[in-house]
């Protein structure tokens, strides 16, 4: 087990090497230049662009550039194109911010999928489980931006509550309950539109595997015993068709950023999704890599999460 | 004597390509069997749009009618300011013109072809990518290249691929690289090949030791021949059907960036970039954001019902059971 361990993390950091020269090299061999951003701005000389092109060292070859990203990386001193800022506060701040639309995204994702596939392949065939199906098809196809739209709308004209940002501007001397109040009704629309689309997902995953449990040799075994329906399902059932969702338990992780891009971009949420959506725009290389960067690491630190917890919880499988 | 015989010859079964039966399975799933009619005539549309808006020009969504702006559907043309060649087919605006009083009709008519074109074309390349990336690990798997394996190459290759967040990756790229539909394609599809390669190389693993790859070696056939030929006829129906369900994918990948506004850019119309322009008049003209809206979803869900209805008649587990 420990061996084991150690190897996987081994693989995992050679991985990490290799994706750091793919990322450095996607986004310095791609055409857009940062001093290309604003080329209209009459304030930018050309002796003024050569100099922030050397502090940046941007005319340095690939190699060295690549080199000195991870000297300041692994420092800690990398700093922002765009203002200057260390990199690693600046996307930690942000990370405290996506935490929790991811937290609630993700409970809200598994409180409601296991139920809805539970009872959905419990009766198959069923209203609720046609029902159930055609509208996972339906989050499955509906585009995130658009359905936010819709439910902006009809939440602001119905409850009158706001839902752009993370909190109202003017409320910060007001007392702790309504500011957490209103904390709570910026949160919510966000990460319910984040969890839709995983209900639907999670929920159909949980059916077909339910599905392929209820009809196996012990489950016909419990209820020949005389068990209840409940110890039957939940006891004997239920805990052999959840293992495969520990994996997916794992690569939820990665979702901190690269699915909230387009919701926080949406709902104006400043969080890590739309920090990289920013500094897409602004050319801002250095947030851009170590975000890929980082969302690499959380992919490979899900997948060993995954694997050893598959190992801890499944007794057949050995290493 | 006539009535009890032929209850005896129904019961066998009738003699059946396997094209055939996986049909009759297909057509047994009703939404299935609808949306892959749907999807059909939508071809015929996005190809009549084409021709209507490109090659002699009927619709012409790039008209400008400035004193004609925001009209709500069904709206008649009576406008006199503006010349009768610019008025629209009809005379009728059957959704509703925009900010530039351009027919949405005629911009939605333009946007189908390149929609379903951005998602058949990404998935071209990814599938073609993945077929021979799959196809060389799964074939030359056993060949070294120094002290690595062919085939342990190219599976690092697909996990490194399989680290990197794919939106915010093609993000990056498309906002990196000069704005063009092609870029936009060609970017969708390299970042979506490993599922494609992992089942190819799993499947040749399988076949590369069958009778019939030893025949087909055994007559010298060259080994380019026995992959594409041979081989990847066997391994391809289930990749096929889950291009569908990728095609559904790309089409919302590709608005998703039009809504960004890093998507096809204008004046070509896309689904994605009429409704990301309307959705500033949400409140004024609905229209400009619901029809875009509305037919991403039937169009994104339709692929998607024909997806799954093609991989459960395609599915051997399933056909006993009926």
């Amino acid at each position: 087990m420990t061996n084991f361990i150690i190897r996987s993390i081994g693989q995992r950091l050679v991985l990490l090497v290799f994706i750091s020269i793919i990322s450095h090299a996607i986004v310095h061999l791609a055409p857009g230049e940062p001093s290309l951003v604003d080329p209209a701005n009459p304030m930018m000389k050309a002796e003024d662009i050569a100099r922030i092109r050397a502090a940046f060292h941007l005319d340095d070859p690939i190699h060295l550039q690549y080199a000195y990203w991870i000297r300041d990386l692994m420092s800690g001193e990398l700093k922002s194109f765009k203002d200057s800022q260390p990199v690693l506060p600046k996307i930690w701040d942000r990370f405290l911010n996506s935490l929790p639309l991811f937290l609630i995204g993700t409970l809200i994702t598994w409180f409601l999928a296991f139920p809805m596939g539970i009872q959905a392949a419990l009766h198959r065939g069923s209203l609720f489980d046609r029902a159930g199906t055609f509208f996972s098809y339906a989050f499955i196809s509906i585009p995130g931006f658009f359905l936010s739209l819709i439910l902006i709308i009809l939440v602001v004209k119905t409850f009158d509550v706001p839902v752009i940002g993370m909190r109202t501007f003017g409320l910060e001397d007001s007392p702790l309950f309504f500011r957490s109040m209103d904390r709570l009704w910026h949160l919510t629309i966000p990460a319910v539109m984040s969890a839709v689309t995983g209900v639907a997902v999670l929920s159909r995953y949980v059916r077909s595997q339910m599905l392929e449990v209820i009809h196996q040799d012990y489950i016909r075994t419990a209820r020949a015993k005389g068990l209840p329906e409940d110890v039957v399902i939940y006891r004997h059932g239920l805990r052999n068709a959840l293992l495969p969702f520990i994996t997916m338990f794992g690569l939820t992780l990665p979702g901190l950023i690269g699915g909230s891009v387009i919701f926080e971009t949406i709902f104006a949420w400043p969080g890590m999704g739309r920090l990289g959506y920013e500094a897409i725009l602004g050319r801002d290389f250095p947030v851009i890599m170590t975000l890929n960067f980082i969302t690499a690491i959380l992919v490979l630190v899900g997948t060993l999460l995954s694997d050893i917890l598959y190992a801890v919880v499944d007794p057949r499988i050995k290493f | 004597m006539n009535e009890n015989t032929m209850p005896q010859a129904e019961a066998l079964p009738p003699a059946t390509s396997l094209l055939a039966e996986r049909w009759r399975v297909l057509k047994k799933n009703r939404m299935a069997y609808l949306s892959f009619w749907f999807l059909l005539f939508l071809f015929v549309l996005a190809i009549a749009g084409k021709a209507l808006t490109e090659w002699f020009v009927v619709f012409n969504p790039q008209t400008v009618r400035l004193s004609e702006t925001f009209l709500p559907p069904l709206s008649v043309f009576q406008s006199e300011v503006i010349p009768l060649e610019d008025a629209p087919v009809f005379g009728i605006y059957l959704l509703g013109t925009d900010e530039l009083g351009r027919d949405v009709f005629a911009r939605m008519l333009e946007g189908t072809f390149v929609s379903l074109m951005v998602g058949f074309v990404a998935v071209g390349i990814s599938f073609t990518v993945g077929i021979v990336m799959g196809g060389l690990a799964g074939f030359y798997g056993r060949v070294r290249l120094g002290f690595l394996t062919v085939d342990s190459l190219i599976m690092r290759l697909v996990d490194i691929m399989l680290c990197f967040p794919t939106f915010f990756l093609i993000l990056t790229v498309v906002a990196l690289l000069p704005p063009s539909i092609y870029n936009i394609m060609i970017v969708i599809g390299l970042t979506s090949w490993m599922g494609t390669a992992r089942f190819v190389r799993a499947e040749f693993l399988a076949l590369r030791d069958q009778d019939f790859v030893t025949a087909a070696r055994a007559q010298a056939i060259p080994e380019w021949r026995i992959i594409f030929i041979h081989m990847v006829p066997n391994a391809i129906a289930p990749v096929l059907v889950s291009a569908t369900i990728g095609v559904a994918t790309a089409i919302l990948t590709e608005s998703s960036l039009s809504f960004l506004g890093f998507g096809v850019q204008p004046p070509d119309a896309t689904w994605g970039n009429i409704l990301s322009d309307g959705k500033s008049f949400i409140f004024d003209a609905p229209w400009l954001t619901f029809i875009p809206g509305f037919t991403i979803l039937i169009v994104v869900l339709a692929f998607n019902l024909c997806g799954e209805g093609l991989r459960e008649a395609f599915n051997p587990k399933l056909k006993e059971g009926r």
